[in-house]
C-alpha cells in the first residue's frame, strides 16, 4: 500500500482536529480499510486511527434504557457484553468474519464503510438505532443512503451507537462463505409500537426496510403472516453467488426464520 | 517514521515503522521473528494470527504503529522455557495436525486463543472456532484433534490416512 502519516489522538476532538487535513481519513479496526489499502483502492495521505480514545470503547445503558455502545467497540465484545440485554445483537455481533476479525473490526469502521452485504447496518436499522457523532445524533432511518454511502459528513466521526432494545428479535443470516459476509441477511425486531424488518446483502442500494413484512408482522407476528408476500427481484445484487431472484427468495426465507427465531 | 515499542513473547523489542508497516512484517522483517506466517494478505488465510493484549488478530491486518505498547505473542511463544513443544505444538506434532506446516503458527495461535475462554470446547466448537484458519493440507480433522486434546480430551488414534 502507499505510504501514510500515521496519527493517533487519545480523545474525540483530537481526532476530529486531525481529520480536517487534506486526504485525512479515520481508521477503526482496518479490518476492510487495510485490505483496501493494500489493493490501493483507497490512498488517505494521513490515517487517524481512532483505536486510542477511551471514550470511544465499551458497552453499557442509559437511562432510556437503550444500549449504548461506543464507535471503537470491537465486534467480540459487543457480542459478549450484550450476550443477555439484546441476545439479537449479540448473535449478530458474534457471526461477523471470525474470531480474529471480530476482536479488531469495530461497530463504527463497519456503519461508516456501509457495506451493502454488513452484518451491522441490518442490526442498527432493524433496531431504529441511533447514531452519534462528534457533531449530533442521526437516526438509522436517516443515516444509511445506500451502498457505500451514509449520513456522516467529511472528517465526522461515528463514536456511539444507541439501540432501543425491543421485546422480540432474531437475526438471520445466510453466509456467503469465502467473503463471510452475508449472501442475504434479515434482522427483524419487535417492539410495542410496531415491527422493523431490516436486510442487508440483497440490494443494489444497501440495506433496506421491507415494509410490507412490518405492516403484516405488526397486525400479526407470525411466519404465516408474510407467507402470502412476496419480495420482487428488481433492483436485487445479482452475481456468481446469486442472481437477484435467489436473494429475493432468500429474504421472505429468513425473515420467516426469524420471525419463529424471535 | 515512527517509533513503536511493543512487548513480545516477554521481551520489549523497539523499531521504527513507516506508517502503512504491518504488523506482521515488523513482527519477521524487523525483528526477524519469522514463526508468524503471511499466507494471503488479504486477512482472510490467518496464517499470521498472533495475540495482541491477548486477543488473537491477524497480524496482517493491523498495523504496527497502531499497537505500539502492546503485548505480542507470537508462535515463538508457545513453547515452554526450555525450548521444548508447548502443549498445543505437542498435540499437533502427536496428532498429525500438519502437513506442510505453513498455517500451523496461525492454527497454533487460534486454537490457543480459543481454549483460553473456552477450556473444553466441543469438536464443533473447535471447527466453528477456525473459520478464519484455513489449511490446504490436512482436511482439517487432524488439527481438530489436535486441538481436543490439547484440551484434555479424549480422541480417537491419529489416522494417517483420512
Amino acid at each position: 500500500m502507499h505510504n501514510f502519516e500515521f496519527v493517533k489522538p487519545g480523545t474525540v476532538a483530537e481526532a476530529a482536529a486531525a481529520l480536517t487535513g487534506e486526504e485525512a481519513q479515520a481508521l477503526g479496526g482496518g479490518q476492510t480499510l487495510l485490505p483496501t489499502m493494500k489493493q490501493r483502492l483507497a490512498a488517505p495521505e494521513t490515517l487517524v486511527s481512532l483505536n486510542g480514545i477511551a471514550e470511544m470503547k465499551g458497552v453499557c445503558s442509559n437511562d432510556a434504557g437503550e444500549i449504548c455502545v461506543g464507535g471503537g467497540t470491537p465486534h467480540a465484545v459487543v457480542s459478549r457484553e450484550t450476550a443477555s440485554s439484546y441476545p439479537a445483537l449479540s448473535k449478530l455481533a458474534g457471526m461477523i468474519g471470525d474470531p480474529a476479525v471480530r476482536n479488531r473490526g469495530t461497530i463504527g469502521g463497519s456503519l461508516a464503510n456501509n457495506d451493502p452485504a454488513a452484518c451491522y447496518p441490518a442490526g442498527v436499522l432493524g433496531s431504529g438505532a441511533t447514531i452519534v457523532t462528534n457533531t449530533r445524533e442521526i437516526a438509522a432511518d436517516d443515516y444509511f443512503q445506500g451502498m457505500f454511502t451514509t449520513a456522516l459528513e467529511e472528517g465526522e466521526i461515528l463514536t456511539e451507537v444507541r439501540f432501543p432494545v425491543p421485546e422480540k428479535a432474531d437475526w438471520q443470516k445466510f453466509l456467503q462463505p469465502a467473503s463471510r459476509f452475508s449472501l442475504v441477511g434479515v434482522f427483524v425486531a419487535k417492539f410495542a409500537d410496531g415491527v422493523r424488518v431490516a436486510v442487508t446483502g440483497a440490494s443494489e442500494d444497501g440495506v433496506f426496510r421491507w415494509s410490507e413484512a412490518e405492516a403484516a408482522l405488526s397486525a400479526d407476528f407470525s411466519a404465516g403472516a408474510i407467507a402470502g408476500l412476496s419480495v420482487p427481484a428488481d433492483g436485487m445484487i445479482s452475481d456468481l453467488h446469486g442472481t437477484g431472484a435467489y436473494r429475493a427468495s432468500l429474504v421472505k426465507t429468513l425473515t420467516s426464520r426469524a420471525v419463529s427465531g424471535a | 517514521m515512527t517509533s513503536v515499542t511493543i512487548t513480545v513473547n516477554g521481551q520489549s523489542r523497539s523499531g521504527d515503522v513507516e506508517g502503512r508497516t504491518l504488523l506482521s512484517t515488523f513482527l519477521r522483517d524487523q525483528l526477524t521473528l519469522t514463526g508468524t506466517h503471511v499466507g494471503c494478505d488479504t486477512s482472510q488465510c490467518g496464517a499470521c494470527v498472533v495475540h495482541v493484549d491477548g486477543e488473537a488478530v491477524k497480524a496482517c491486518s493491523v498495523l504496527a504503529a497502531d499497537v505500539d505498547g502492546a503485548e505480542i505473542t507470537t508462535i515463538e511463544g508457545m513453547a515452554n522455557a526450555d525450548g521444548s513443544l508447548g502443549v498445543i505444538q505437542q498435540a499437533f506434532q502427536d496428532h498429525h495436525g500438519l502437513q506442510c506446516g505453513f498455517c500451523t503458527p496461525g492454527m497454533v495461535m487460534s486454537a490457543a486463543a480459543l481454549l483460553k475462554e473456552n477450556p473444553k470446547p466441543t469438536e464443533a466448537e473447535v471447527r466453528h472456532y477456525l473459520e478464519g484458519n484455513i489449511c490446504r493440507c490436512t482436511g482439517y480433522h487432524n488439527i481438530v484433534k489436535a486441538i481436543m486434546a490439547a484440551s484434555g480430551q479424549d480422541v480417537a488414534p491419529p489416522m494417517a490416512a483420512e
